[in-house]
């Protein structure tokens, strides 16, 4: 019973992107996938849910419990897609519908996969939008996205990848594009949502100590390739890799500020 | 609701909706009542002077203007509403298919809607009615594929940017079917863009019905309609020049409504237009 990813290579015609990335996600257990921009850590999370850009081409092995997810059809993926495993989204500003009310969006999962009434929907966002620390829970689910801030529209993000339980939730830096402040609000909210959950954890970043905070075992990938798979304190000490050290010298500049609590 | 509401506190908006409003009114009421036989005619009246009994005046055969003009807006509000509906469906589905197939089909449509966005409506009415005669199905199919080109010209764009959005993507990832993609993400967004076209395109629509009954495309010679009416009374211009005004200011009023009911439609379904709400707290 796991998310395994084996072998998987990801290609735009003759451009290979992501080079056989294998690993394990375990329900319960927290993986971190990081690595610099444009190294692949977004396509492969994609590609486990079937979400490839048009053009793009994936093959090796996406094994979901057992069931093999790849060439699987757009229809019988998007019966697992939210139900079994989840998704956030680096992006808070994007990531919901400009025109659709929060209460539509924040319980979405459930109300596709449980097939909620229209009461039971609004019952279940407000139960969402208590639980990841939303102001004012009813009054919150009538406002549009752009009348809520960035981090409280991350919280309804997370809050609506949670609703229908999923066993695997993949993050691709849900925390990047906030405040710094906000940023180490919202990671311990999701922290503390995700251990609640069981739910294991595919957690993409390319800020280590984000990393740390997390994960408990960490790939670093570069240019589409994993060149390093390691125990995140292993990673913070002594990392293998080229890119592994710089990411822990450039963890250490940022870290060491005055009055910095790492 | 509220939407409804917003839309009477906009001048534009109500203008617009008044003078729909007067039309629907006029169409239905000229069904069953007319001040005088709008066919009727009765050569000891002719180019009577506006009176009580006669608001507009007589024509040269001695019809009543007033009842004319009453009994002409059923024809608009026929056309008007068939166009709209036609160009809907045809636009609706040129749209879809130049934004949801796969990328030859879609290329090949967008050639397809600049190719025939070239033709003018005038154009395609003729060829239809040089095959068919000329009738006011020949009118609504004209308008119908010219407009529902436009509204396909200015949706496909718009779905492909929805389809492409950050909020299309996370909504899959929640395991939305195509269907409810359609529903909860497309239509919501080129619906107020489909509503101000189809607004615009029933003011073009009244326009093209005058247009064409003006040179005898549309309406047959027995059925009352403001193109027609306008054509005819024209040639007395020198006798009667009160008289072409009527048909003529009631198509310019109806153009206007239209068109300003578009802008309010516009400005009052675009939740990102209307005033912000208050600031929702801190930024956690």
């Amino acid at each position: 019973m796991s998310l395994i990813v084996d072998n998987l290579r990801i290609a735009f015609g003759e451009r290979v992107v992501v080079h056989e990335v294998s690993f394990e996600v375990a329900p319960g257990a927290r993986l971190g996938l990081i690595g610099e921009s444009g190294s692949g850590k977004s396509l492969t999370a994609l590609a486990i849910l079937g979400l490839l850009p048009e053009g793009a081409h994936a093959s090796g092995s996406i094994r979901l419990d057992g069931e093999e997810l790849l060439g699987r059809s757009d229809r019988e993926l998007a019966r697992i897609r939210g139900a079994r495993v989840a998704m956030v989204f680096q992006e808070p500003r994007t990531a919901l519908n400009p025109l659709r009310r929060i209460g539509a969006q924040i319980a979405e999962p459930a109300r596709i996969h449980e097939g909620l009434t229209r009461a039971q929907t609004r019952e279940r966002g407000t139960e969402l939008a208590r639980r990841v620390g939303l102001p004012e829970p009813t009054e919150i689910l009538r406002r549009y996205p752009h009348e809520l801030s960035g981090g409280q529209r991350q919280r309804v993000s997370i809050a609506a990848a949670l609703s229908a339980h999923p066993r695997y939730l993949l993050a691709d830096e849900p925390t990047t594009a906030l405040d710094v402040t906000v940023q180490s609000e919202i990671l311990a909210t999701f922290d503390e949502l995700v251990r609640g959950s069981g739910s294991g954890l595919l957690f993409i970043t390319h800020d280590l100590a984000v990393l740390s905070r997390i994960a408990d075992h960490a790939v670093v990938m570069s240019e589409g390739r994993m060149v390093e798979s390691a125990p995140v304190p292993q990673l913070l000490t002594a990392p293998v890799s080229e890119l592994g050290q710089r990411l822990l010298a450039a963890a250490r500049r940022t870290a060491f500020r005055p009055g910095g609590t790492e | 609701m509220s939407g409804f509401s917003r839309l009477l506190r906009h001048p534009a908006g109500l203008f617009g909706l008044i003078v729909v409003a007067v039309l629907l009114v006029a169409a239905g009421v000229s069904l069953v009542w007319t001040p005088h036989d709008p066919v009727f005619t009765d050569s000891t009246r002719r180019w009577l002077a506006p009176t009580w009994e006669y608001p507009f005046g007589t024509d040269n055969s001695g019809r009543d203007i007033f009842s004319l003009i009453l009994a002409g807006s059923r024809v608009t509000v026929l056309v008007a509403v068939g166009s709209a509906l036609g160009a809907g469906i045809v636009g609706l589905l040129l749209a879809a298919f130049g934004a949801l197939t796969r990328r030859w089909v879609r290329e090949s449509v967008a050639v397809l809607i600049d190719v025939l966005i070239a033709f003018p409506t005038l154009l395609i009415a003729m060829l239809l009615a040089a095959a068919w005669g000329g009738s006011l199905l020949v009118v609504i199919v004209a308008v119908s594929i010219s407009f529902g080109v436009n509204i396909a010209r200015v949706t496909r764009p718009e779905i492909r940017t929805v389809l492409a959005a950050d909020y299309v993507l996370a909504a899959r990832a929640s395991g939305i079917g195509s269907w409810g993609i359609l529903r909860h993400h497309v239509l919501p967004n080129i619906a107020p863009i489909v509503i101000v076209q189809l607004s615009w395109g029933m003011a073009l629509a009244v326009l093209a019905e005058a247009g064409l009954s003006y040179l005898g495309y549309g309406a047959p010679a027995d059925t009352p309609s403001w193109g027609r009416l306008l054509s005819e009374l024209q040639t007395y211009i020198g006798i009667q020049p009160l008289s072409v005004f009527w048909p003529g200011a009631v198509i310019t009023v109806t153009v206007l409504g239209l068109n300003l009911l578009g802008d309010g439609l516009r400005d009052v379904t675009d939740p990102t237009l209307s005033e912000p709400a208050t600031s929702a707290g801190g930024n956690a």
